[in-house]
């Protein structure tokens, strides 16, 4: 067999052009974007690429990523293979095995044809989940499970295998094929029935079918979806270190405006924003575990990153001539333009984070556009008038004086918190102090503390908001106030280490607050009962009481700081049976409702959230539902009065504890 | 052409607490903001600006630390601030506290036509709703309280007509300019600052005008001028509450119990 070497050579080089030059366009796209500093620690940064990209650690994580995981490792394995393929093309007297020795040489055409088969079985199993049994998530607004790209790149795969099978099988029953072949021998004894010439001639073909593929599939590469070939990896590289994806800090020079605050238009995204939005595979897995899209909100997080994509390839040569762009970021729905109904109704609850296979960053740029919203705009749903203004005045979200910060302690004795005496500060938050159901929870953790004999004090009325739902409503400037103020109080008070009862305190305090220098010991109350009950400095009295219970976690705890066994092992102490789950639990755990800011807002466009998860708990019917977050208790309570189930209780992890110690 | 709104700083009453013993204001630790009504007075004059490209400077007149409020004047975009500020205007009554700010409105409208003056109805520390009446009555414009909406402003015919909010109704007034609002929490929604002009606004001066700058006659102002001043302050006593019947066992009993209290106290009539 042979080609010819000028023909398939121009027609390579045209294909790689056209391959570079098209990457180059989307690349150059990518430096518009602004700084991030993603360079840091880069010994960690390729373990975790090897990780997830190598390792195919999150594809993994639901069964059908094994099929991608085959995809892609025979992929890597079949490079070679078409490496070799294209040297060949152009140099007709080279082939691996005049290079290499013979039993590696053997070991690799054994690898070449079964990756082969692998993959071909892969792709067939994957146009079979396309079009007989597509889960709901593969479709989004503009892009479609059973899109024309999808099957594309699909048939260009299996023709590149059945080819290259064609081909060996070919060589073979030539006589020409040295190698070990299990597959290719099969095509082999299929064609064995043609005379030699019909048989050069299938090869021909079969080698001219396999390079004009593999050239279009060069040239579509980065046209499509399918560039995330190129950018999942260093996606993957650049990933956040961060164990929570922090938005970043914005800096507020008095009588220094900057130019612009938050993400207004593509270009004030930062790069690795704008690398998220080539990276992304449309697979689907964040649509799926978001709680907004779960309940008919407007919001996707897919197409928030879809949207980032369209829109730099909408108005890239417009930014690039320094012109302003014309499909706006934020407006009426339309390819490339992301609604404001799906700003606002994101909970930050992290459920896309954990999800993403690559490592993009959805919801940290759904709080970027709101910053703009908010600080440029002041455009934003009319119900966070008062309670900006309440953080701003008052220091908490309801605009309660600070002075009854301390109304919560009646009749116990409750030390203020005093520098180089108190261990432990305990932060109550707002909901602790001011919201009548928690402030049960309040006296009941205080309770425990005592009893535990731990040394604890709190700040009283100069205690301050920690900013949670400022900063993830993107009122950053306020949270900017905020965060220094209480930085400086805690320093100020010679404060190491800090016990929360609320999850968002809890990570504000130990995660936002890094960004201001702040590194303290915070533990949230689930941790440290933990630690008080493993040193037995916390005996529950009786174990029971509690009939059914199901432990619902709190996406603040969970999957921010990656704290799921803390509270069961409290309940477990305090009950003496480990808790029951929901359906949706730890990493997949589904929000409540009210993060994100959205505590303080009206919920109007599809269905609660709070109700879709009160309902998969009553599935079990429960008695008493476990949380460890005043806002998942508001969320429950409310969602099972909806229900008509309050019989069932919804409890504290430290209510249960302080229950458990009361001998009966 | 300016259009002047007047704002005051007053404690955030949510906080305050009288003390039993002297029957004042215990003021230690208590935050100040501005008077809620003037947010709606300020916002006003700014949609004036948005709309007519008048200019608007804020007055206030009190203590050195009312420049804080004055400075989240700023931070909305008004283009001037003045505080108005001297030993001699403390202790002020409402009568001396609109002779300061009506000298200093004249000042300004001697450099710049002020056709409009926006004055909060009331404050919530004072709530007597006299200052703005009584500094368009030493200004000589025509008073128009309680306003919840500018139905129609002709500035080159000088001619405004405003919709009064009274007790149950509505009221139509049409009257030559200049004029002088005050207006109720109805009127508009304030605006939320954005961050850059935040940021300017940290920064920007707030002019201080003193008794040199207008040259009051020291009879009226401060103590001095003020012929009223507080004998006393007491929280009203009242009558304790009572929960009747049972609302949730058995609601159209507890209502006709309801109906035949307010029937025995004559609150309703059959």
């Amino acid at each position: 067999m042979s080609v010819n070497p000028v023909l398939f050579g121009s027609l390579l080089a045209a294909a790689f052009l056209f391959f570079l030059w098209n990457c180059w366009q989307r690349l150059a796209l990518v430096t518009l974007g602004g700084g991030a500093d993603r360079f840091d620690r880069p010994g960690e940064r390729f373990k975790r690429m090897l990780l997830f990209a190598f390792g195919q650690k999150r594809v993994l994580a639901r069964p059908f990523g094994v099929n991608h995981a085959v995809i892609f490792w025979a992929f890597l394995i079949l490079l070679l293979a078409n490496g070799s393929f294209l040297v060949e093309g152009l140099f007709p007297t080279f082939t691996l095995e005049r290079i290499l020795p013979a039993g590696v040489y053997h070991g690799l055409t054994l690898l070449f044809d079964l990756a082969s088969l692998l993959a071909l079985a892969a792709v067939v199993v994957a146009v079979a989940r396309r079009l007989f049994f597509k889960p709901s998530y593969l479709d989004s607004a503009y892009v479609k499970g059973r899109s024309v790209e999808g099957f594309m790149i699909l048939s260009f795969i299996a023709t590149l295998m059945v080819a290259f099978f064609c081909l060996n099988g070919v060589r073979i029953a030539l006589g020409d094929g040295g190698g070990a072949m299990p597959v290719s021998a099969l095509f082999a004894a299929l064609l064995s029935g043609n005379s030699p010439a019909a048989l050069e001639g299938i090869g021909i073909i079969a080698w001219w079918v396999h390079a004009l593929v593999l050239l279009a599939f060069i040239c579509y590469l980065p046209l499509s979806k399918h560039m995330h070939i190129l950018t999942a990896i260093p996606n993957c590289f650049f990933q956040d270190l961060n164990p929570v994806s922090l938005p970043p800090r914005e800096e507020f020079i008095p009588g220094k405006p900057g130019k612009s605050y938050g993400v207004g238009r593509v270009d004030d995204f930062s790069w690795k924003d704008l690398l998220d939005g080539f990276t992304c595979t449309e697979c689907g897995r964040c649509q799926d575990a978001c709680p907004a899209n779960a309940t008919g909100k407007p919001l996707n997080p897919r197409q928030i990153v879809h949207s980032i994509k369209s829109n730099l390839l909408a108005n890239g040569n417009l930014l690039k001539a320094g012109r302003p762009p014309l499909v706006p970021l934020v407006g009426e729905e339309g390819e490339g333009t992301t609604t404001e109904d799906a700003i606002w109704s994101c909970t930050t609850c992290g459920a896309c984070l954990v999800q993403c296979p690559v490592l993009i960053e959805q919801m940290p740029k759904i709080i970027k556009l709101r910053r703009h919203r908010v600080e440029m705009l002041a455009a934003f749903p009319e119900e966070l008038l008062s309670l900006f203004e309440n953080m701003e005045q008052r220091s908490n979200p309801w605009g309660i004086a600070p002075g009854e910060r301390t109304k919560w302690t009646g009749t116990l004795e409750v030390k203020p918190f005093q520098a180089g005496v108190t261990e432990y500060l305990f932060y109550v938050g707002c909901a602790g102090a001011f919201d009548s159901r928690a402030k049960h929870v309040t006296v009941a953790l205080a309770t425990l503390l005592d009893a535990a004999g731990v040394s604890w004090g709190i700040l009283g009325r100069d205690e301050l908001c920690c900013g949670d739902s400022v900063r993830r409503l993107g009122n950053e400037y306020v949270f900017d106030r905020m965060a220094r103020a209480n930085v400086a109080r805690f320093k100020e008070q010679g404060v190491k280490k800090i016990v929360t009862l609320c999850p968002h305190c809890f990570s504000t305090l130990k995660n936002d607050y890094r960004q201001y220098g702040l590194e303290l010991e915070v533990l949230h109350h689930s941790q440290l009962l933990e630690q008080l009950v493993a040193q037995g400095r916390l005996k529950p009295a009786v174990q029971n009481g509690q009939g059914k219970l199901l432990f619902h976690d709190s996406c603040y705890l969970g999957r921010h700081n990656d704290t799921y066994d803390a509270p069961r092992a409290v309940i477990t102490a305090a009950t003496g049976s480990a808790p029951g789950e929901f359906g949706r639990s730890r990493e997949n755990g589904f929000c409540c409702g009210a993060g994100g800011g959205r505590m303080w807002m009206e919920e109007q466009l599809g269905s609660r959230i709070n109700l879709d998860r009160v309902k998969e708990a009553l599935e079990q019917e429960p008695d008493t539902l476990c949380v460890s977050c005043p806002y998942c208790m508001t969320m429950l309570e409310d969602g099972l009065k909806d229900q008509g189930a309050e019989q069932v209780r919804v409890m504290d992890i430290a209510e249960i504890m302080a229950e458990a110690m009361v001998p009966r | 052409m300016l259009v002047v709104a007047c704002i005051k700083q007053v404690p955030d009453t949510t906080q305050v607490q009288i003390d039993p013993v002297t029957n004042t204001l215990i003021r230690e630790g208590i935050p100040f903001i501005m008077n809620p009504y003037d947010t709606h007075a300020l916002e006003e004059a700014l949609r004036l600006k948005d709309r007519y490209g008048c200019r608007v400077a804020v007055l206030s007149m009190g203590p050195p630390n009312a420049e804080m409020t004055l400075r989240k004047a700023l931070s909305v975009g008004v283009d001037r601030v003045i505080l108005l500020s001297d030993r001699c205007f403390g202790g002020a009554d409402t009568l001396a506290t609109s002779n300061v700010l009506a000298a200093a409105i004249h000042k300004l409208a001697q450099e710049e036509e002020v056709p409009l003056v926006i004055c909060g109805k009331q404050t919530i520390d004072g709530d007597t709703a006299q200052v703005g009446p009584g500094i368009a009555t030493r200004l000589g414009y025509t008073q128009l309280t309680l306003v919840d909406k500018i139905v129609d402003l002709d500035l080159v015919a000088g001619k405004i007509r405003v919709s009064r909010k009274l007790e149950g109704r509505h009221e139509i007034v049409e009257s030559p300019l200049p004029s002088l609002l005050t207006v109720v929490r109805e009127m508009n929604r304030p605006r939320y600052p954005t961050v850059p002009i935040r940021l300017a606004a940290e920064v920007a001066p707030v002019e201080l005008w003193n008794n040199e700058v207008l040259q009051l006659d020291l009879q009226s102002v401060g103590l001095k001028g003020s012929p009223t001043w507080v004998k006393k302050i007491f929280s009203p006593e009242r009558d304790k509450g009572e929960i009747i019947g049972d609302g949730i066992g058995d609601p159209a009993g507890t209502v006709n119990l309801l109906v035949e209290k307010l029937l025995g106290k004559d609150l309703l009539e059959l």
